[in-house]
């Protein structure tokens, strides 16, 4: 209990003195996370609806593969992206590794299986649902699979906060390829490792409390958002 | 890949707080121990080098093993470790050039103020490594290929043990770095062998605390290296040799010497002029 203790007195004490190196470390976090769930939204979204949709050879074990990549562990994806992006892999003349841009990369492999699973259980149903219309209405599928996202969009918002989830919480896929650099490649989760590291649980925890703190606030604007959009839209 | 390259750029605009403070700045990535980082030196020790020269230090702070893993791959401009035997495998290779020595310090046997095993007192590593083995006492074992893990197989072996051989559970192999093998040490009551440096910046003793230190066969000599620009061309040469010459340097030296945890010198210079 003594270190829970010190834990939420380190919390408290880094929030109210300012402390710029976390202020970075937390922007850096959020800027990773964000930029990352907006590109594997950009990519599952689509990838989803139009594997509840459209009807080819391989679905089958498409949907299969797609459900089996939400379980990839974040260190292989990281392994996987590291080995892409070291100098002597296809990708090294980029010269991306240890960078924000690498931690994005392994990040978007990691969520997009997630957030293209979720949203095929979910434009399924939709598709269930509403499938007849669209076909006598003579629809074709492009135009099918944006309106069922968009009449899903309240619903989807889950996939995306699963997605994110999972961004903000990893540690193992940006420790590989970001390197945990002091000011250039730390985030929440590879500084709570290094102090842990170092023996300070305190600090580690109170970091781990602010982290928790910060998912818990992007999830309840979430809410809000959807609430006051559904009382207006009303889906 | 002219498709890949524009889409990078436009990933990082998204990303306006990542990295926009230092983009502008020249850098070195230096592959380093995680002994380096969690004993502190390199907080300490960079801000006086990136003051002298505007160049930034970008430290990746893994084992041993590791570090000479991503110099090998040309994913770092200098390595910065701790094995003598590796190191010289890794020149011998061609990986690295113009490997320096850079300082030393010692390793020490940790275990709990109890001493089951009772081993504590003398200087004689290898007999309280001995001891430890007969008495079955829970050893927690980095076997992570750092080059502390390195430094403990010698010593085994040296004392004629073959710790993973014996079959029992007294030695557990963790598989990680030197603080969280410290982290174990102290939940379990075990001994382990720790670089002195990390060992005295750690903060969650408990039980624990030196037993075994001051033998010969403990000391830890840190060495740096460049990795070899014939083998990977865009290894920023001058500015890595820049810092390993600052490092050797009367100043970097004198830098290494001054870093104090209570008052008590970690690392301890002994560059060659």
């Amino acid at each position: 209990m003594h270190d829970l203790a010190d834990a939420l007195a380190a919390a408290w004490q880094l929030v109210v003195s300012g402390d710029p190196t976390l202020v970075a470390i937390v922007s850096l976090s959020l800027g990773v996370s964000l930029t990352a769930v907006g590109l594997a939204s950009i990519l599952g979204l689509p990838l989803g609806a139009a594997l509840a949709v459209l009807r080819f050879p391989s679905r089958n074990a498409a949907v299969v593969i797609v459900n089996a990549f939400m379980g990839l562990p974040p260190v292989v994806a990281g392994l996987f992206v590291y080995l892409m992006l070291s100098r002597s892999g296809p990708l090294g003349s980029l010269g991306l590794l240890f960078t924000p841009t690498a931690m994005v990369i392994a990040q978007v492999v990691l969520v997009a299986p997630i957030i293209a699973a979720i949203t095929r259980q979910m434009i399924e149903d939709l598709w269930r649902d509403y499938g007849e219309l669209y076909i006598l209405d003579g629809a074709g599928r492009l135009y099918i699979i944006c309106s069922l996202l968009w009449l899903g969009r309240f619903s989807l918002l889950t996939a995306v906060l699963a997605g994110m989830g999972r961004a903000a919480a990893e540690v193992g896929a940006i420790l590989i390829v970001g390197g945990n650099i002091a000011g250039v490649t730390r985030t929440m989760t590879t500084a709570i490792a290094l102090e842990t590291g170092r023996g300070d649980l305190a600090l580690a925890f109170g970091l781990g409390i602010i982290l928790l703190s910060l998912i818990l606030a992007i999830n309840a604007t979430a809410q809000f958002v959807r609430n006051a959009a559904g009382r207006t839209a009303a889906i | 890949m002219t498709r890949w390259r524009r889409f990078f750029p436009a990933a990082f605009l998204l990303l306006p707080t990542a990295s926009a403070a230092v983009a502008q700045q020249p850098f070195i990535i230096v592959a380093s121990t995680t002994s380096t980082e969690e004993s502190g030196l390199f907080d300490h020790l960079l801000p006086a080098f990136t003051k002298e020269t505007g160049i930034q230090v970008r430290v990746v702070a893994v084992g041993t093993g590791q570090a000479l893993k991503i110099g090998e791959h040309g994913d770092c401009d200098v390595v910065f470790v701790h094995d003598r035997p590796s190191e010289l495998a890794f020149v011998e290779r061609g990986f690295g050039i113009d490997r320096r020595e850079v300082m030393y310090n010692d390793f020490v046997l940790i275990g709990p103020q109890s001493d089951p095993a009772h081993v504590a007192g003398g200087a004689d590593i290898v007999g309280a490594f001995r001891g430890l083995a007969a008495a079955k006492a829970p050893f927690v074992a980095r076997g992570d290929d750092s080059g502390t893990s390195k430094a403990e197989q010698r010593l085994w072996s040296e004392a004629g043990i073959d710790p993973k051989a014996a079959g029992d559970s007294w030695y557990r192999d963790t598989g990680s770095g030197m603080g969280p093998t410290l982290n174990t040490a102290a939940a379990m009551d075990g001994y382990t062998l720790s670089d002195r440096g990390t060992w005295l910046n750690f903060k969650n003793k408990q039980n624990l605390e030196i037993l075994v230190e001051g033998d010969p066969r403990l000391f830890n000599q840190y060495g740096v290296m460049l990795v070899n620009p014939a083998k990977h061309t865009h290894v920023k040469q001058d500015l890595g040799r820049k810092f390993i010459d600052w490092l050797t340097s009367p100043s970097g030296q004198r830098a290494i010497g001054d870093y104090r945890i209570n008052g008590e010198q970690l690392f301890f210079p002994d560059a060659k002029g």
